[in-house]
């Protein structure tokens, strides 16, 4: 059949892609290596086998980190979305308080996380806390910009249709309003998922700490560095990479989860 | 179906006016329709048709004048209306079923008398095998149907029409007039029907309010005096033609 033909067309070519790719990364280690020697090579280009052997004889320290990152990612992307939703309701519920409060919002989100990162070291101290609010800071500007525009711009014959049935403000709340901006703060929650391995690994590298016997990603990255570890830091880059992914597709999937009836983002083709 | 002077107005419209701002959209509306009246209104662009609609249904307040909606003003009167929006106006995340049984469900009705109801209503639109079927899976027609199903539920003693078939082709469209004549023949409710089409409002109304635009006054109501009972045939019928003829004249020629 032509689609099981496509089907196994389309898987093929990544794998050839990825082959090919492979091949040239080897060239370029070997001939690097083959002109400034292959001790030198193996700390600036390694070749991808001296990656995956770092992966496997790390793979205690990568594992532990790894853990502690996703801890903090998923601690500050859900503090994130559920504050986020919250901040949205308030921001929905009159234009004033819109006014009033939104313009805070853009300034928190404007001052770049980063240099604030000390602060929060002095505030909460180091580790999993500064970490954790790190990553909140960064995933909270995506799902609150979504929300309230979901909210906000219910449509205006619904509303009608709800007055029309003498609603209260609840059920316009309950059956129209939150339902209506699912679509928005999925999309919102869905940046906000890319952007929450990010900020764990981000906020490990300045705010990390070893304390309690391992650090996170971040924290691997700088210590790996310092020991001049590059194969070891490849394989940590790959770890992170697939903890992106395993985020992402996490979320991706409740995205895809909550709309597949009715919304046309995604929702299958269906003729009647 | 006749006004009759001594019936009391179901709605009824003394010297009304509305503005937006410094636009007059209506002006020095006075109007009345009885019980089981179905009436037309009819006109250019801008005319205020839909806007008489919205103040009828107290969804705008007018801007002067009195607006009695079965002996009360129209907010107090909302339970006795149901209003059909342009669009059919359906919650996507919603089956039909479910769409259906919304008012009952914001009026605080027992799920079981709900969906009693909501079946019921959909057997009247011949709907009663797409109950499971989300908006996106029917057709313009269909949807329709189920926004007229809806606005039945709340068995509605006036019911307020907004170009609800204005998107829809020829064909679906006058099986759908039918069928509003059907169920109006059976429940006898005050229709106000907002249409462009000349057409639909002689088959469907006993009276057709021609508006003029900017501002919105009533121009002409003409009286369409065919049988009650009217069936797809009627369109062929000299008389009715001759009434579209008369309502297409009056509708080009107000200013």
């Amino acid at each position: 059949m032509a689609s099981t033909a496509k089907k196994i067309q389309s898987a093929l070519l990544p794998i050839v892609s990825g082959a090919i790719l492979l091949g040239i990364w080897y060239s370029i280690s070997y001939f690097y290596g083959r002109s400034v020697g292959y001790d030198v090579q193996r700390i600036i280009i390694p070749f991808p086998h001296q990656i995956t052997s770092a992966l496997w004889t790390e793979r205690e320290l990568l594992y532990l980190s790894t853990r502690q990152t996703a801890l903090s990612a998923v601690i500050g992307f859900i503090t994130a979305v559920v504050v986020g939703y919250a901040l949205s309701m308030v921001l929905a519920s009159a234009i004033w308080v819109k006014k009033a409060l939104y313009p805070w919002v853009l300034v928190l989100q404007m001052t770049p996380v980063i240099v604030l990162a000390p602060i929060f070291v002095l505030w909460i101290g180091q580790g999993l806390p500064s970490i954790t609010a790190i990553t909140f800071m960064i995933c909270f500007f995506p799902v609150v910009a979504n929300t309230t525009m979901g909210l906000v711009s219910t449509d205006r014959n619904l509303l009608d249709l709800f007055q029309m049935s003498n609603a209260t403000k609840t059920q316009e709340i309950l059956y129209l309003r939150v339902p209506f901006a699912m679509p928005y703060f999925l999309t919102g929650m869905k940046i906000a998922g890319t952007l929450a391995p990010i900020g764990a690994i981000t906020g490990d590298l300045f705010a990390g700490s070893s304390q309690g016997g391992v650090g996170g990603i971040g924290f691997m990255v700088i210590l790996y560095n310092s020991q001049l570890k590059i194969p070891e830091l490849f394989a940590t880059a790959f770890v992170a990479c697939m903890l992106g992914f395993v985020f992402v597709g996490s979320v991706n999937w409740l995205h895809w989860y909550l709309l597949k009836n009715w919304h046309e983002s995604v929702r299958k083709i269906e003729h009647t | 179906m006749r006004t009759d002077s001594n019936q009391i107005p179901m709605v009824k419209l003394t010297n009304t006016y509305k503005r937006f701002g410094d636009t007059t959209v209506l002006e020095a509306i006075n109007f009345q329709a009885a019980k089981g009246e179905f009436i037309s209104l009819v006109g250019p662009s801008g005319c205020g048709k839909s806007t008489m609609l919205k103040i009828i249904a107290g969804l705008y307040a007018a801007s002067e004048g009195e607006v009695i909606v079965d002996g009360m003003n129209p907010k107090d009167a909302r339970e006795e209306m149901a209003f059909i929006f342009q669009e059919a106006n359906l919650l996507p995340w919603k089956r039909v079923l479910q769409n259906v049984e919304l008012p009952l469900k914001l009026r605080g009705e027992s799920k079981e008398r709900r969906l009693e109801t909501a079946r019921k209503m959909l057997e009247l639109v011949s709907l009663s095998h797409a109950l499971d079927r989300f908006p996106w899976q029917l057709s313009g027609g269909m949807r329709m149907r189920v926004s007229i199903a809806r606005a039945l539920t709340l068995a509605p003693r006036v019911l307020l029409l907004d170009e609800p078939f204005g998107a829809l082709d020829e064909m679906t469209r006058d099986n759908l007039n039918e069928d509003l004549l059907r169920i109006h023949a059976r429940d006898q409710w005050t229709a106000f029907f907002v249409t462009h089409s000349a057409a639909e409002a002689v088959f469907l109304s006993n009276r057709v309010v021609v508006l003029s635009a900017n501002p919105g006054r009533i121009a002409e109501i003409i009286e369409i005096d065919l049988p009650t009972q009217r069936t797809a045939e009627l369109r062929e019928d000299p008389a009715y033609l001759n009434y579209v003829a008369k309502v297409s004249h009056a509708i080009r020629t107000v200013h």
